[in-house]
C-alpha cells in the first residue's frame, strides 16, 4: 500500500508493473525501535500518549488515531467514517471550513487524514517548534465539530467523486470490492472503506453528528509523536490541550465474527477493462485472533517466499521460468481487528487464460504445504527483514504510523518490537504447517477479471444528489 | 524523479486520503530557512576518475547509505524507436556479467540491499539502497557495478520483457488518467521527443531489437554522461571510491547532446476520447517551464496559489470547496531540461464535465488577468519557506534533492538560497509572468470520459 502525498503526476510513469495486490496489502514489518524506547503516557481522560524521538531533522508529526473505521460501520451507513473524515476539515466552533488546513499551511506545514478498516486518523508534519499549533487545533476538532449542512452537500458530492475515480472507473478496484463483499458474509471487511454508492447517497448530516458523537472522544484516541522532541515537553503540551476534554462513554462494538465458509466461493467481475485478472484468497488469522502466536508470523514468511521480491517463488517460477503471469504476488496485513485474507493475484501472460494462471498459482501453494522451503530461502527473507528493520527508521512517519496502528488495533505499541525475533523465529516447518493448514479449498474465495469488449457505462439509477434536509 | 515522490510503505490495508496531496502536485521543494539541518545540509560534489560528476552527503545517523546513477537517457532519447530508453533501462538488471537475472536478485536480497532502476522523459535511474555492514555493501556494489558495466541484453530477456511491457501498455488503457496523460504529451508536444511515450507503443515496443538496445546502451550508458549520488553512512574517501568503482570500466563517452527547444502550441487544441468511464478527466495545459528557467520561482509561487497548494488554492477552493465537482484538482509546473507542461487536472462525472471545465478556464484567467492578492501571496511564502525542514527528514528526500540538482546542474547552494528567491517574488512579478507564459488561448484541452449520452 502505497500512501503518496506528493506524488509526482507525470515525469514518473514508469515500468513498473507490480498488481494491484500491491497497493492494498503488503508484507513489511512495523520497525522495532531497540535503541530509542517509545514513552507512553496516559491522561486522566483516558487518551493515550505515544512519543518517538528521531533528532536526524528538526521536524515533529502529530497523528491522532481513532478507533473508528469500516469495520465499525453497518448497512445502509457504509463509508460514514470516510466521509466524517472529510467533513473534519470543515470547521469547528473556533475555525470555519477550511481554516484548519489554512493555519498548518501558513505554518510551513503538511496535513492530510486517511481512513482504514480499522482506524481514522489524522496526521500534520511541521518545523518542530510549530507543535503546539498541531495539538491545539487536534483538541479543538476532537469535540467541537459544527459539521454544517451546507459544507456536507458539498462534500458527500466529492466523496462520489472520489468512489467514482478509486473504484468505478478501476476495473481492478472493483474486482477488488465484489472480491471482498464475497469473501465475508456477516463481517464488515466485506464493505468497501468508500463505502456503497448507494448508501453515500441516502447520507446524512444527522447520521454524521451521531457517528461523531459515538467515536470522537480522548478514550478512544491515541496521540503519536515523533521527532525532534522532547518527550516530557510533549506530555505537558498534549495535557494543556486535551486534559479539559472529558472521557466520554464509547459503545462496545458487537464482535461481529465471520461465521465459518463451508466451501469455495467464486465471483466474475464483467467490466470494461483490457487485462483480465485473478485474485484469490483464503481466510487466514491474524495476530489479534490467532490461537498459536506464532502463525501469523508463519504466514507472512509464507507470503514473502511467494512474493517478497523478484527473488521470490512468483516472479522466479511464474514470471521468469515459466511466463505464464506478467506479474503475481502474495499479500497477508496481520494487524487487522479481524480475520484477513491471505491473497494472491496474478495477471495473465499473453496466450495464456485465468485459469491456467490459477491453476499455476494453486500450484505454487501446494508446493508449499507438501514441501519445506529450503534454507536459502528463508535466509534471504530474514536478510531483507534485517534491513527493513533499518530503511524503516529513514521516515519518521513510517515509524508513529506503526505505533498507531498497533495501538489503535488493540494489539498494543509494543507489538512493533517482536516483530524482528518473531520473524527470525519462523522455521521451514511451521512455514509448511500454516499452509497446510490455512490454503484449503473450503476457505477459498477466487474473484476473476473479465475485460469487457465494447462495453458502455454500467447503467445505473440516477443518484440523489441532494440527502434529505433535516 | 523530477518531483518528490515519498512513498510510505504501509502494512496497512486500503488507505484514502482526503485529498491526495500526490494531485495538487505542488512540484517543488521549499528550502533553507536558516534552520541547523539546511545549513548542515553539505553537498559535496567533484568529477570522478571517469569524467561523471559525483554529489555526496554525509547523513551518519542511520547504518544505510542510498546511492544513485541518472543518466541523460530518458525516452527523450527514443528517436524513432519508442520505448527504447525504458527498456534498455529494464533489461541492465537482466543477467549481466556472469550471473543471470535470477543470480542478479537473489544476490540483492541476500543481503538485504534493495535494488531498482527506472525511465523518465529526461533521466534513466539505477538506485540501490544499502546497509553500510562492510561485507554486505561490498556484495551489493559489485553486483551494481556488473549491472551498470556489462549486461548481458540477452535475446530470451528481451522477448519475455516485450510481452511484460506489452500488456502493461494494454492495462494503461483502461485508465482513463493514463489515457488522458498520453493524449496530453501529444497534443503539447507534437514532434518534439517529450511527446514519446516512456512506455512505447504497442508497435514500437514489438519492432524494438536487441541492436537497437545495445547501441542506445553504448551511446548513453557512459561515465560523461552520468552523475553519481551517494547519501548515507559512508564518509568521503569512501564515497569517492564507490563512485569510481561504479564508472571504473564505463567508457567516458561523450554527455548527450542537448534536445530542442520545446515550440509553443500555435492554437487552442480539444481532444476527446471515449471511455466507458462514469467520470471525464480533463487535463488542460501547454509548455511550462524549464529547470533553469529565469521566471523559475516566480512561476512556482504564483502555481502554488493558483492550485498548487491543494486546500486553499484558487482551483480547489473553487472546484471542489466551493462547488463539490471534484475529489482531486491541481495546476503544476514540471520542470525538466526542456520546457515541461503546465498542467491544470480534475476528474468529474461526465454529466458536469463541461461546467467544472468552465470554472477551471474561469479561474485560470481571472489568475492571469488580476494576479494574486498580496494577502495570498505572504501566505504562499510562509507555507513554502516554513516547510522547508520537512522536505529533507530522511535520506531518501535528500538523495531525490541532490540527484535532481546534479541530474539538473543546478547550483550546488540551490536549497539554501531557495528560500531567498521565494521571498524576493512580488505579486506583481507573477502577474507579469503568467501573462507573458500561460495562454489561456492556447491551451490543449483533453477530455476523457463517455460522451455517449451527448448529442
Amino acid at each position: 500500500m502505497s500512501l503518496s502525498y506528493h506524488l509526482s503526476a507525470n515525469e514518473c510513469e514508469d515500468t513498473n508493473m507490480r498488481s494491484l495486490i500491491f497497493i492494498l496489502i503488503v508484507f513489511l514489518p512495523p520497525i522495532a525501535s531497540a535503541e530509542q524506547r517509545v514513552h507512553e503516557y496516559l491522561l486522566d481522560n483516558g487518551m493515550k500518549l505515544l512519543v518517538k524521538q528521531d533528532h536526524r531533522a528538526p521536524i515533529v508529526v502529530t497523528q491522532i488515531w481513532y478507533k473508528v473505521g469500516a469495520s465499525y460501520e453497518y448497512n445502509g451507513i457504509t463509508g460514514i467514517s470516510h466521509v466524517l473524515e472529510h467533513m473534519m476539515f470543515k470547521g469547528t466552533g473556533k475555525l470555519g471550513p477550511g481554516e484548519f488546513s489554512k493555519v498548518i499551511k501558513e505554518h510551513g506545514g503538511r496535513e492530510n487524514a486517511f481512513t482504514g478498516r480499522d482506524y481514522t486518523a489524522y496526521f500534520q508534519i511541521l518545523e518542530k517548534s510549530r507543535l503546539p499549533i498541531a495539538l491545539e487545533l487536534e483538541a479543538d476538532r476532537m469535540r467541537n465539530l459544527t459539521l454544517p449542512e451546507d459544507e456536507f452537500i458539498k462534500e458527500i458530492e466529492v466523496v462520489k467523486e472520489e468512489r467514482r475515480m478509486r473504484t468505478e472507473d478501476n476495473p481492478r478496484s472493483l474486482t477488488y470490492e465484489q472480491f471482498n463483499a464475497t469473501a465475508y458474509n456477516n463481517n464488515p471487511y466485506k464493505n468497501p472503506i468508500i463505502g456503497w454508492m448507494n448508501d453515500l447517497d441516502h447520507l446524512t448530516i444527522a447520521d454524521l453528528r451521531h457517528w461523531y458523537d459515538q467515536w470522537y472522544a480522548p478514550n478512544n484516541a491515541t496521540l503519536v509523536i515523533a521527532g525532534d522532541v522532547d518527550p516530557e515537553e510533549v506530555y505537558n503540551l498534549t495535557k494543556k490541550h486535551f486534559a479539559a476534554i472529558p472521557k466520554r462513554t464509547i459503545a462496545a462494538l458487537k464482535p461481529r465474527d465471520e461465521a465459518p465458509q463451508l466451501g469455495p466461493r467464486r465471483v466474475v467481475v464483467r467490466a470494461p477493462a483490457k487485462v483480465p485478472y485473478v485474485l484469490m484468497g483464503y481466510k487466514a488469522p491474524v495476530l489479534k485472533t490467532a490461537a498459536e502466536k506464532w502463525e501469523p508470523y508463519a504466514l507472512e514468511m509464507l507470503a514473502s517466499v511467494l512474493s517478497a521480491s523478484r527473488s521470490s517463488r512468483f516472479s522466479k517460477i511464474l514470471v521468469r521460468d515459466k511466463q505464464i503471469a506478467i506479474d503475481a504476488s502474495a499479500g497477508y496485513n496481520m494487524h487487522s481487528m479481524y480475520d484477513e485474507m491471505f491473497m494472491v493475484d496474478a495477471t495473465p501472460a499473453p496466450g495464456k487464460t485465468v485459469e491456467e494462471v490459477e491453476q499455476a498459482l494453486r500450484e505454487q501453494l501446494n508446493r508449499l504445504k507438501t514441501e519445506k522451503v529450503s534454507d536459502a530461502e528463508l535466509e534471504r527473507i530474514k536478510a531483507q527483514v534485517i534491513a527493513n528493520d533499518v530503511y524503516e527508521k529513514d521516515s519518521v512517519f513510517y515509524q508513529a504510523m506503526a505505533l498507531g496502528i498497533l495501538e489503535t488495533v488493540g494489539l498494543g505499541w509494543p507489538k512493533v518490537d517482536e516483530y524482528l525475533e518473531n520473524i527470525k523465529a519462523v522455521t521451514p516447518e511451521q512455514v509448511q504447517q500454516v499452509a497446510q493448514k490455512y490454503l484449503v479449498d473450503d476457505h477459498l474465495v477466487v474473484a476473476i477479471l473479465e475485460p469487457q469488449k465494447d462495453a458502455k457505462t454500467p447503467r445505473r439509477k440516477p443518484s440523489v444528489s441532494v440527502p434529505t434536509r433535516h | 524523479m523530477d518531483k518528490k515522490t515519498i512513498t510510505l510503505v504501509a502494512f496497512v490495508a486500503v488507505i484514502i486520503v482526503v485529498m491526495l496531496y500526490a494531485l495538487s502536485g505542488d512540484d517543488e521543494i521549499g528550502s533553507g530557512s536558516g534552520e541547523a539541518h539546511v545549513d548542515g545540509l553539505q553537498i559535496q560534489s567533484w568529477t570522478g576518475k571517469r569524467g561523471n560528476r559525483v554529489y555526496y552527503v554525509h547523513a551518519p545517523e542511520l547504518p544505510m547509505v542510498d546511492i544513485r546513477v541518472v543518466f541523460n537517457a530518458g525516452s527523450a532519447r527514443d528517436g524513432d524507436k519508442p520505448g527504447l530508453a525504458a527498456m534498455t533501462n529494464l533489461l541492465l538488471d537482466h543477467g549481466a556479467g556472469e550471473w543471470n537475472t535470477d543470480q542478479i536478485v537473489e544476490r540483492f536480497d541476500e543481503v538485504g540491499a534493495q535494488f531498482s532502476t527506472a525511465a523518465y522523459r529526461d533521466m534513466a535511474v539505477l538506485k540501490l539502497r544499502s546497509l553500510t555492514e562492510k561485507d554486505w555493501l561490498t556484495s551489493a556494489l559489485q553486483t551494481m557495478q556488473v549491472i551498470l558495466q556489462k549486461p548481458r541484453f540477452e535475446d530470451s530477456e528481451l522477448q519475455r520483457e516485450r510481452q511484460r511491457v506489452l500488456v502493461a501498455l494494454k492495462n494503461q488503457q483502461e485508465s482513463p488518467s493514463d489515457i488522458a496523460e498520453k493524449a496530453f504529451y501529444r497534443g503539447l508536444y507534437g514532434q518534439h521527443p517529450y511527446a514519446i511515450p516512456t512506455l512505447g507503443t504497442t508497435k514500437s515496443i514489438s519492432d524494438l531489437s536487441l541492436a537497437d538496445i545495445v547501441a542506445f546502451y553504448n551511446r548513453y550508458y557512459v561515465a560523461k554522461n552520468a552523475i553519481v549520488v551517494i547519501v548515507g553512512a559512508v564518509d568521503k574517501s569512501q564515497a569517492k571510491a564507490i563512485a569510481d568503482q561504479l564508472m571504473s570500466d564505463l567508457p567516458e563517452g561523450e554527455p548527450a547532446s542537448d534536445l530542442p527547444e520545446v515550440d509553443a502550441v500555435e492554437k487552442a487544441v480539444t481532444i476527446r476520447e471515449q471511455h466507458p468511464s462514469t467520470q471525464t478527466t480533463i487535463l488542460v495545459g501547454q509548455p511550462g517551464k524549464n529547470r533553469s528557467d529565469p521566471d523559475y520561482f516566480t512561476l512556482y509561487v504564483g502555481n502554488h496559489i493558483l492550485g498548487g497548494s491543494g486546500f486553499g488554492s484558487r482551483v480547489v477552493t473553487e472546484i471542489r470547496e466551493k462547488r463539490g465537482l471534484a475529489y482531486s484538482s491541481y495546476t503544476y509546473f514540471s520542470p525538466m531540461q526542456r520546457k515541461g507542461p503546465f498542467v491544470m487536472g480534475l476528474q468529474t462525472k461526465n454529466e458536469q464535465a463541461q461546467q467544472a471545465l468552465e470554472v477551471l478556464m474561469s479561474t485560470l484567467k481571472t489568475f492571469i488577468e488580476d494576479g494574486p492578492t498580496e494577502e495570498e501571496l505572504i501566505s504562499a511564502k510562509k507555507n513554502i519557506t516554513g516547510g522547508f525542514a520537512l522536505r529533507l527528514d530522511s535520506n531518501n528526500d535528500i538523495t531525490e534533492y541532490v540527484a535532481m540538482i546534479g541530474f539538473y546542474d543546478l547550483p550546488l547552494d540551490y536549497l539554501k538560497t531557495f528560500n531567498q528567491h521565494i521571498e524576493e517574488v512580488t505579486v506583481d512579478q507573477i502577474k507579469d509572468a503568467f501573462k507573458r507564459r500561460v495562454d489561456p488561448d492556447s491551451m490543449v484541452t483533453v477530455l476523457v470520459g463517455d460522451f455517449s449520452s451527448e448529442d
